[in-house]
């Protein structure tokens, strides 16, 4: 039903180079090749396969005239964060740009959007854009990304560079049954640092947005990333985001995703720690309320000696929401020393939400220290009493209740403008 | 009769591996040239089927079971997709699916054949059984050798039989629980079990009746290509207690043998079953076994699980804990060495308010060997109360040994907490060198942290059983270091 041309049209390819047009042309034909997830398919255990459908989405993008990017920039919970340079993307589309510092042009970094970077820049986008599959589950969902996508980014810092002020990513939905596809690519060269915040969410709380975004996260030895992504999809939204993070020797990753919107919000990420000494740090924190599914799944995979990573994904669960945490360490043969950790902690605050918690390992050296641990567990009944005897209503207390979970996770960020940003975009959440 | 060697010479390294992990195989391998009265060929047809429920002169309903099971077992495919794809190797075409040499359990030790008797008196059944049993079933192939419950015991009202007696004699009791707890189409293996089920035990317990010493079964494969299905289902009537052991051994063959075992635990209100099983079958049996009890209120259900011997093992005793307060829990540990994969775990399915599960899982992994836990916690909503803890340890000994770990752990409601928690390590280096230091050999220190890392959980089985297993472990850890 889809065809080439069909793709090509929605893509724009006259402008686009021989070798991004065949790379997508592929992307399309595994797109429609690749089946909806299956029931028998064990990475999609306990998801909700019936609610995921892209019937009715216009899956080119956005119908209308395109959206006023100043008027959405105030949608940001960011908009007292200082930043170095920030890209915002209506609908597939740049809205405004704040460039880079002089300075760190002149160093060599690079933030700018992906069409522009395919065209400057193509041995960065050749080397690294999908070079890692994620390998859980979306395979089918990211093609489509690449076969569409217009909204990414590229950040390349040089070696030795730091950047010391966070990078700003925003994307945004609008209108009616609209599609997104935010893919990012961010390459630290040796001992580079930086901190890059990406943005995601509906223009419209009650619209019908079909969003797919992937990063590719690589660091190179001795490089420092943070990454921050926060989603404020509408209610409304089914989205799917991809994160593959590769940490060289002596690199640490830091990534930390807030999943706050969506109707249905599946989030893989795939942490590969290739060198010694290299380290990643996963996080996540997520409010499920309403109807709301979220579903994540992760892979912790060690393929070097002296290899650590430490997984902490915490979720709030109320009303009828449902949550489900999936997490593999794979250890593999040649990796010892390898120290592994990988934790899920859910916190029921209704009687009808459910967790679903699968935390797994997979290990194949023996001079290892790898541990999990889950839990689902509800607030004590002693500690919720306590706010309310100080007159404290019960939704105000789980507010503060879930404010008190989340700080563990919070605190381990530097930046504390980002960290205020977050508590107010969570806070936000249940003034709703 | 002369006991047969083994049907093809190891090669050499098979040999020099069986020489380094000692002879923990060697107790049960070996094995008799039977002439089998009954033989219902190679292949699985309905014909086959026919062929068993004839030989044991069934009731209709149980043939009408059967056949079911049949269509089920063909139309479900292997569960490949989360599962080992060894499974595959299996060839239900070449599988001996009923053999047997008499119908009618020996009911005194004199009365069983001589070369039956020979293989049970080298596994020291009768000795046991004088010491310490209230009663005990042994099989060979498909059907019971010998079966005999002690008079006092006997007496209270305890029927002990195998499952082919026992629905015969004991509908009004058996036929209410048979098929229930585990239904035939709960997987493939479940499905062909209650298909060709052949022997097992069917106990039950009259209210009240504190059984005081265990019973016990034997199982035991003695033909090469030989599939044994046996099924077991245990009913304990309100305020009732019986423990049961079963231990399985065969020879090792050049080609595969399949066990499929079906067991049923019915623990009424206030009952309490404990079943403890120690497997060390040899290492070319798939060992494919589905186990569930279901808990009424204050009922209580222990599944013990020791699982070293096999080439590949799944097996997850589960407790469906179906009344108020009802507890289940299980107490699992796995030895997987070279060619073997241990997957092996529980399931918990809490069905009313505050009942309580709890699991602890211990594997070791040594050689190439895969120790595999998959485990599954289920509280649905709109109860309250209820507890799960879960922990899973697993010990890899050499650099190439594997072990892997797959929870599933669901929650609905705010009224429950749950735990789960696993770690893998190795023995640690300064434990080794400062158990050396003291004048033991690698070989000796290591075998002592092993056991010092399953002792807790070695110390809940019976006496005789712990100090088994703790000499099981001795020696599968000969030769795994140094």
């Amino acid at each position: 039903m889809q065809s080439a041309e069909q793709q090509k049209a929605f893509t724009s390819q006259e402008a686009a180079p021989q070798w991004w047009q065949e790379t997508r042309a592929a992307a399309w034909e595994r797109y429609n090749a690749a089946p909806l997830p299956a029931r028998d398919d064990e990475r999609w255990r306990f998801s909700d396969i019936a609610a995921i459908t892209l019937d009715g989405y216009n899956l080119k993008g956005a119908d209308g005239q395109p959206v006023d990017g100043a008027g959405v920039a105030a949608l940001s919970p960011f908009t007292k964060t200082k930043y170095a340079a920030s890209l915002t993307f209506v609908n597939n589309r740049l809205a405004h740009r704040a460039p880079l510092p002089g300075d760190l042009a002149t160093k060599g970094v690079i933030f700018c959007p992906l069409d522009e970077a395919i065209e400057k820049y193509p041995q960065h986008i050749q080397a690294y854009l999908q070079k890692h599959d994620v390998a859980l589950g979306s395979e089918k969902f990211t093609a489509l990304n690449t076969a569409l996508t217009t909204s990414g980014a590229l950040l390349y810092v040089p070696k030795g560079v730091t950047i010391a002020t966070p990078l700003l990513l925003k994307h945004i939905a609008a209108g009616d049954a609209t599609s997104v596809y935010p893919h990012t690519l961010v390459i630290l060269e040796d001992n580079a640092r930086a901190t890059l915040v990406e943005y995601f969410a509906s223009a419209e709380p009650g619209a019908r947005h079909f969003a797919s975004g992937v990063n590719d996260l690589h660091a190179g030895p001795g490089a420092h990333l943070t990454y921050i992504g926060a989603q404020t999809w509408s209610t409304n939204t089914l989205a799917f985001q991809t994160n593959s993070i590769v940490a060289q020797r002596d690199a640490r990753i830091l990534s930390l995703n807030v999943h706050l919107g969506g109707r249905l919000a599946r989030h893989e990420s795939h942490s590969r720690l290739q060198g010694p000494g290299a380290h990643s740090e996963m996080l996540a924190l997520t409010v499920a309320t309403g109807a709301q599914k979220f579903d994540q799944r992760t892979l912790q995979t060690h393929q070097a000696p002296n290899t650590s990573s430490n997984l902490l994904y915490k979720n709030a669960l109320l009303d009828t929401a449902k949550t489900i945490f999936s997490g593999l360490i794979v250890v593999e043969p040649d990796a010892q020393k390898t120290d592994a950790y990988q934790s899920n902690r859910n916190l029921m605050l209704s009687d009808d939400a459910e967790s679903n918690s699968l935390p797994g390992l997979e290990i194949q050296a023996n001079d290892v220290r790898c541990t999990h641990g889950s839990t689902s567990a509800r607030i004590p009944a002693e500690q919720e009493f306590y706010l309310q005897s100080r007159g404290i209503d019960p939704k105000s207390a789980h507010e503060l209740l879930v404010a008190g979970f989340f700080e563990e996770v919070l605190a381990k960020l530097e930046n504390e403008e980002i960290q205020t940003a977050l508590r107010a975009m969570i806070e936000g959440k249940f003034k709703k | 009769m002369q006991p047969l060697e083994q049907p093809t010479a190891p090669d050499a390294q098979e040999a020099a591996q069986a020489a380094a992990i000692g002879i923990d195989q060697s107790a049960g391998d070996f094995s008799y040239d039977i002439k089998y009265d009954y033989d219902a060929g190679n292949g699985l047809t309905e014909n086959t089927v026919r062929y068993i429920s004839a030989v044991k002169k069934e009731a209709p309903w149980i043939l009408d079971f059967r056949l079911n099971a049949l269509k089920t077992f063909l139309a479900k495919p292997l569960p490949t997709h989360w599962a080992t794809r060894d499974l595959e190797n299996i060839d239900f075409e070449k599988i001996r699916y009923y053999l047997a040499q008499g119908q009618k359990p020996k009911r005194t030790w004199d009365e069983v054949p001589e070369d039956i008797k020979k293989t049970f008196e080298r596994l020291g059944i009768p000795e046991q059984e004088r010491k310490y049993l209230a009663g005990v079933e042994a099989q060979f192939d498909s059907e019971a050798a010998y079966s005999n419950v002690k008079e006092i015991v006997a007496k209270q009202g305890v029927i002990f039989m195998n499952s082919t007696e026992a629905l015969r004699e004991h509908p009004e009791i058996f036929r209410k629980w048979f098929g229930k707890v585990i239904p035939t189409s709960d997987n493939k293996f479940s499905a062909l079990n209650s298909a060709v089920f052949s022997g097992g035990s069917f106990i039950y317990v009259p209210p009240g009746v504190k059984v005081a010493q265990p019973l016990q079964a034997y199982f035991r494969i003695n033909a090469e290509n030989f599939g044994q299905f046996e099924r077991t289902l245990i009913i304990c009537d309100e305020g009732s207690e019986v423990t049961y052991m079963e231990g399985c051994t065969a020879p090792k063959f050049s080609t595969a043998t399949l066990h499929s075992a079906v067991v049923e635990l019915v623990a009424l209100k206030g009952a309490k079953i404990q079943y403890i099983t120690v497997q060390n079958w040899a290492s070319n049996v798939y060992n494919l076994v589905t186990k569930r009890g279901l808990a009424q209120e204050d009922a209580e259900i222990k599944w013990i699980d020791c699982n070293i011997g096999s080439r590949l093992t799944m097996k997850y005793p589960g407790v469906v804990l179906k009344g108020r307060r009802a507890r289940g829990e299980v107490i699992s540990i796995a030895l997987a060495n070279d060619g073997q994969h241990q997957d092996t775990g529980a399931k918990m399915i809490h069905a009313a308010d505050e009942t309580t599960s709890t699991i602890v899982s211990k594997s070791i992994s040594v050689g190439q060997g895969r120790a595999t836990y998959r485990g599954q916690v289920y509280i649905p909503k709109h109860l309250k109360g209820c507890k799960n803890n879960t922990e899973c340890d697993a010990l890899l000994i050499n650099t190439n040994s594997r072990t892997d770990t797959y929870p599933a752990i669901t929650v609905r409601g705010d009224k429950h907490a749950t735990q789960h928690e696993a770690s893998v390590s190795k023995v640690s280096e300064e434990m080794i060198f400062y158990m050396q230091q003291r004048g033991l050999t690698e070989a000796q220190a290591m075998s002592l942290a092993v056991n010092g890392f399953i002792n807790d959980l070695a110390n809940q089985f019976p006496m005789e059983y712990s100090v088994e297993l703790k000499r099981l472990i001795e020696l599968e850890m000969e030769g795994s270091v140094g």
